[in-house]
């Protein structure tokens, strides 16, 4: 059977949830293949094998780290020149797309980013994509080369499929451009305590009708009764209200849980471009002409402040 | 000696007009307003703030696309930018990413660069990956999705907030930039930058002019293939109820009745 390469965001060896997501989708084309790279990269092995890793390529080296991109795309560039895989699959995350497409002019390979689903079809894998701010949505593949798809988190369920999960040590010899960017700090996001924002199965968010950041406690209790992600639109963001690690929509993250619940948000394109394929769609707004209301399962017409708060007491009342 | 900055923008569909697909299942432009994409204001914001900062410094803007984008082109001119140069030619049409990261290095080269800034994503196609793509055409390192940006004595630094943390980056010279709608509201053109931008230079270019034959661009020879598109359904049109002192504890009835309660 075909073996389909996947890149394994993590981080000190801690597999994030995108992908194990890509290990349920690489096992509709072939065998997965994941490749592990930096600090803890071995560290990941049972978690894939778990999910259905036939085999675990990894590398580790001062280099993944301190240099931006580049150093990564050599690593994948070896991997599949030692595997010779029916397709590469990513998350789509920002450096991952990154990584994605100069690996595909590399191996001389068309690329498709964010996918939100993927089978197996005659002439390559077929991937889903929602487009124009989800107004549409298509059907590619690539045509030429070795497909390279990045697909969305939450595009697929995490399911256990225990394979061997061989760890096997991966040979990179770095580019002379691997170097190029540096990496002069980083500083890791604090955790909120809260899902992250585009793995969340609930994500609450609230929008300029907030009005203020001491407001958001509101907003967070409620998401906090659910075990919810919080997000906020770029009203909110841009008043300094929340973090912009937090916005939703098209700048921001892109979200697709199975509940997304909106609080003081219009509906703006930007924002809908970056929530609309979410499964339950939920809006409180005191504006009945709002067109987040042409999206919701379930709208309420009212004050934030004072359905919010009856609803977080209820959810609380509940679940007991 | 000159900084010589290109900045990337393209022309693109209005997003909140209603854009769809034409019969070949590439982007209808007809029946939808263009412009220049915003998120590419900043990128052509940052490169005259970063012009102000240097010596001596030239920018040009560069578009690859219809006879229309010179309408971005020219939006940018009246922000301030120098010159520009725009790519056109009816082969060009349906090219995916891999083909206009070629034609943008090739005219990239053939203006001259130190460094090329582009915006995050066009709000289009959203792929967000082309300027990555560019750096690895042009063999100049990437420095991508900043939020600030400063050059000095031939090198760019800029800080990347990424998925799980904040970068501090830096890269000598020759280089590739893109920049977030977080560094820095773009300005408006003035009306004396309106009626300067009128004389500034405007080249125009085609595939000949750089050397790129017609079977390395276009629909037909792009890497990947659209098979359909289907507008979406609309959402069924959900349940709406008006708070009247019951709202929140209506809303948790519904959510209980979906089972996320
Ligand atoms: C290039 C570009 C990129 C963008 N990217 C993004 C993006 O990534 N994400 C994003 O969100 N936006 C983005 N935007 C901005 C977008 O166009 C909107 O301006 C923004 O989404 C509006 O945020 P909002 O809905 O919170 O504010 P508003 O549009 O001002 O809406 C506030 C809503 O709150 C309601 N409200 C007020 N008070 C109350 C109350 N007490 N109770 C209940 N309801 C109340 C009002 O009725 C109103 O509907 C982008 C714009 C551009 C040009
Ligand atoms: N046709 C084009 N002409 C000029 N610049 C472009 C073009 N397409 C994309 N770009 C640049 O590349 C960036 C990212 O585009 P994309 O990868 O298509 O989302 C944009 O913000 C522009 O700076």
């Amino acid at each position: 059977m075909a073996e389909v390469l996947v890149y394994v965001d993590h981080v000190d060896g801690a597999v994030r949830k995108p992908t194990l997501e890509l290990l349920t989708l690489a096992r509709r084309i072939g065998e997965p293949v994941a490749v592990a790279l930096g600090a803890g990269a071995a560290d990941t092995a049972s978690a894939l094998a778990e999910h259905g890793a036939v085999k675990v390529l990894t590398a580790d080296a001062p280099e993944f780290a301190d240099y931006l991109v580049v150093p990564k795309v050599d690593a994948l560039q070896a991997a599949c020149e030692a595997v010779s895989p029916a397709a590469v699959l990513l998350p789509s995350s920002a450096e991952a797309k990154e990584i994605a497409a100069r690996l595909a002019l590399r191996i001389g390979s068309g690329i498709i980013t964010d996918a939100v689903d993927l089978e197996a079809g005659d002439e390559g894998p077929v991937a889903t994509q929602s487009v124009f701010a989800a107004a549409f949505t298509t059907k590619s593949r690539v045509s030429k080369g070795t497909p390279v798809i990045t697909v969305k988190p939450n595009s697929a369920p995490v399911e256990a499929a225990p394979a061997a999960g061989a760890v096997e040590a991966l040979s990179v010899s770095f580019s002379e451009k691997a170097t190029g960017t540096k990496v002069v700090s980083r500083t890791p996001r604090e955790s909120t305590g809260r899902p992250e924002l585009t793995e969340a199965a609930i994500v609450v968010s609230g929008g300029r009708g907030v009005n203020g950041a001491e407001n958001f406690a509101i907003i967070e209790a409620l998401a906090d009764s659910l075990g919810a992600a919080v997000g906020a639109s770029r009203a909110a963001v841009d008043a300094g209200w929340y973090p912009h690690t937090s916005q939703v929509g098209q700048t921001g993250k892109s979200v697709s849980p199975q509940l997304y619940i909106a609080n003081g948000i219009s509906g703006a394109i930007q924002h809908r471009a970056g929530m609309q394929t979410s499964k339950t769609i939920v809006a409180v707004n005191k504006d009945e002409e709002a067109p987040i209301f042409e999206l919701v399962d379930y709208g309420v017409v009212g004050d934030l402040f004072e359905v919010v708060p009856q609803l977080t007491e209820e959810v609380k009342a509940r679940k007991g | 000696m000159s900084l010589r900055i290109v900045v990337c923008v393209k022309y693109v569909p209005d997003a909140t007009g209603d854009r769809h697909f034409a019969d070949d299942l590439t982007l209808d432009r007809d029946d939808v307003d263009g412009l220049l994409s915003e998120l590419d204001e900043y990128a052509v914001e940052q490169a005259l703030q970063i012009a102000d900062e240097a010596d001596d410094a030239e920018i040009t803007v560069l578009t690859v696309g219809p006879d229309d984008a010179k309408d971005a082109l020219r939006k940018a001119l009246s922000m301030g930018a120098d010159k520009a140069v725009h790519v056109e030619d009816d082969d060009l049409h349906g090219t995916d990413v891999m083909g206009t990261s070629l034609v943008l290095a090739k005219a990239i080269e053939k203006t001259g660069y130190d460094l090329v800034i582009c915006g995050m994503a066009s709000t289009d196609g959203v792929m967000g990956v082309l300027p990555a793509v560019l750096a690895e055409r042009l063999g100049v390192p990437q420095v991508t999705l900043l939020s600030e940006v400063s050059v000095e004595d031939g090198t760019v630094k800029g800080r990347r907030d990424g998925d799980t943390a904040t970068e501090q980056l830096e890269a000598a010279l020759p280089a590739v930039v893109s920049v977030t709608d977080q560094s820095g509201e773009a300005r408006y053109p003035s009306f004396k930058g309106i009626m300067a931008a009128k004389k500034k230079p405007v080249e125009s270019l085609d595939l000949e002019d750089l050397d790129i034959e017609a079977d390395e661009v276009g629909l037909e020879n792009a890497w990947t293939k659209v098979d359909s598109a289907t507008e979406r359904p609309a959402r069924t049109a959900g349940t709406i109820v008006k708070d009247e002192g019951e709202g929140g504890k209506q809303l948790a009835a519904f959510l209980a009745e979906r089972k996320f309660v």
